[in-house]
């Protein structure tokens, strides 16, 4: 893809040679759907320690997908389906689950075992085997671009949605039960939501990397701003600047465009510590403490 | 693998007599190889495998799992043996999970991020290489165990179960009860390092068996059925280890006769098994604990 154009520093051609291309606009697309889907629901992943449950969601991801290659069903809707069943079953038992990772950790590694067998059994390993692992933005269909959009918008629309319950039950979840608030439905609901976000970022930059998007924006953005709602908005933002700027990257550069993103996202992370660390006495003495245990 | 592997099992087709399956099974050296380097790293990974149950250290035990997926395929691009590779690449996510993750809390996210940052990186690196195979990086090769491998394997497990033999006391003493612990003297912090490095040396020798993705399996499988079945940390122990060699050997073994990974066969086991565990006191209506008390 780096036969036709070269990087020049003029940024309208650049711009121009960018978005040019059909499957480039279609990455682009791609990009910030799951940017933003990922950007909010990672928030509230961050602010309730469900990185690995998240983690382990995408791993199940990798089977659905892969198990659906198998049956000759589209990859995207098998990914959907096994997620969401898995995030239902973690929703459930979030409670449960919570300390004993031991038992989300079986289920990611036994959803890993299947999806291995599932792409042995379906091709023996094939190019599909990276596009699901590592993702192939570049080769995405129309249909899973409908598909990634409609999903995209009820997922945000759900999260508009149960917004202001789930702050509270993350934030103070006693309390908020004692206020009727219904936390197990909450969290199956927003566990649903997960499952959406871990399959676009999954279309994206792949099963194995999909954490990325997810967790990496909105722990930044968690250490770099206390409000709830900035917080949100500087981590869909840095969502979205990660994925543009590491889709642009990789169209001028031989190599693959999830690594650009994984790590820019690292990256981003580390100069949140950096900022947060630089500026932390302050910080520290100025903040309320439930909002300085709540910074990750 | 499947070439070599089919041309290997064209010959002897699985029989049911026991003996010739067996003299079959041993009459190629990749196979010795592999079963004297699988048994070496699972014995390894059923020790710390039931520290890494005891400390909740899942996320970070699948991240360093999944970090050797840069180490292995960095050491290709740089024409070095792999082990190597993955040794050096999960030192440093040992070290950066231990310097950033010193908290309990938010050390999830750490992980997180460096998960997958390190297989962004070896993306990169497989890139580079142009390898078209990262399949047997990812889940595992049992034919490219060489003798030397075989040695360093059987070294590094040695020394990880002599660590942990060294650090017991004071290792499950933390793990067990933080503040007691260290209102007696233990260093958490500096036992927190320490099983990190030795969960990431443990990673690196099981990983060339069975790869990136499923090394997991055998560092908590293993462990979390034994911490569901007994409830004192020395048995338990024991019988980590003797489950983690026994799927390593039937993962092996199956996977010579059928052409799949023994990831597969050895994650499958692993599941059951820990079902199975799960569910007998569920049945019987007895119920333990997982983690064991401190008498």
């Amino acid at each position: 893809m780096t036969e036709a154009s070269n990087f020049s520093w003029n940024p309208v051609v650049d711009w121009q040679e960018l978005t040019g291309h059909a499957f480039m606009r279609d990455a682009l697309i791609a990009g910030t759907i799951a940017a933003v889907v990922c950007g909010v629901v990672g928030y509230f992943v961050v602010l309730r320690g469900l990185s690995f449950a998240a983690d382990a969601l995408t791993h199940v991801g990798f089977a659905g997908a892969s198990g659906a290659a198998l049956a000759g069903v589209s990859p995207i809707a098998g990914l959907l389906l096994l997620t969401g069943a898995a995030a239902g079953g973690i929703g459930a038992l979030e409670r449960y689950l919570r300390g004993r990772d031991v038992v989300v950790g079986m289920i990611l590694v036994q959803a890993l075992g299947l999806g291995v067998l599932f792409l042995r059994l379906s091709s023996g390993y094939s190019n599909q085997t990276y596009a699901l692992l590592f993702g192939d933005i570049l080769a995405l269909s129309t249909h899973d671009l409908v598909v990634l959009g409609v999903a995209g918008a009820v997922a945000v629309s759900a999260m508009v949605a149960i917004f202001r319950p789930l702050l509270f039950a993350s934030l103070d979840g006693e309390v908020a039960e004692s206020r009727g608030v219904p936390l197990r439905g909450l969290a199956i609901a927003f566990l649903l939501v997960v499952a959406v976000a871990v399959a676009a970022a999954t279309q994206v930059i792949g099963a194995l990397l999909a954490i990325a998007l997810i967790v990496a924006p909105a722990a930044s953005a968690q250490r770099l701003c206390s409000r709830s709602g900035l917080a949100i908005l500087l981590s869909v933002a840095l969502a979205l600047l990660i994925t543009w700027v590491g889709i642009a990257i990789a169209f001028w550069q031989p190599y693959p465009v999830s690594f650009f993103i994984t790590s820019l996202a690292a990256l981003t992370y580390g100069a949140s510590r950096a900022v947060f660390w630089l500026r932390s006495p302050r910080m520290v003495a100025s903040r309320p403490r439930l909002r300085r245990q709540e910074a990750i | 693998m499947g070439v070599i592997a089919d041309s290997v099992n064209t010959g002897v087709p699985f029989s049911w007599n026991p003996i010739d399956d067996l003299n079959q099974l041993f009459a190629y050296e990749f196979m010795r190889n592999a079963y004297a380097a699988g048994t070496a790293a699972a014995i390894a990974a059923g020790v710390v495998g039931y520290f890494v149950v005891l400390r909740s250290l899942s996320f970070a035990a699948h991240t360093l799992s999944q970090i050797g997926f840069a180490g292995a395929t960095g050491a290709l691009a740089a024409g070095v043996d792999p082990l190597y590779g993955l040794l050096m690449m999960n030192g440093l996510g040992a070290t950066a999970i231990g310097l950033l993750g010193r908290r309990q809390r938010g050390r999830d996210v750490v992980v997180g991020v460096v998960l997958s940052a390190s297989l962004g990186l070896g993306l990169l690196f497989l890139a580079l290489y142009r390898a078209q195979e990262a399949v047997p990086v990812l889940v595992g090769d049992v034919l490219g165990i060489s003798a030397h491998e075989v040695f360093i394997t059987e070294l590094l497990a040695a020394v990880i179960v002599v660590a942990v033999a060294l650090v017991y006391r004071p290792l499950l003493f933390a793990s067990l009860d933080e503040e007691i612990a260290e209102a007696r003297g233990v260093n958490l912090g500096l036992m927190s390092f320490i099983v990190m490095f030795i969960l990431a040396v443990t990673a690196s020798v099981a990983t060339p068996i069975v790869g990136v993705l499923l090394t997991f399996s055998l560092l908590v499988g293993p462990a979390a059925a034994a911490a569901t079945l007994v409830s004192t940390p020395s048995r338990a122990i024991a019988i980590s280890v003797a489950l983690a060699v026994l799927y390593m050997w039937i993962g092996l073994a199956v996977s010579y006769w059928v052409d799949f990974p023994p990831s597969v066969f050895v994650t499958a086991l692993a599941f059951a098994v820990y079902v199975a565990a799960r569910l007998i006191p569920e049945v019987t209506g007895r119920r333990r604990s997982l983690s064991p008390s401190l008498a």
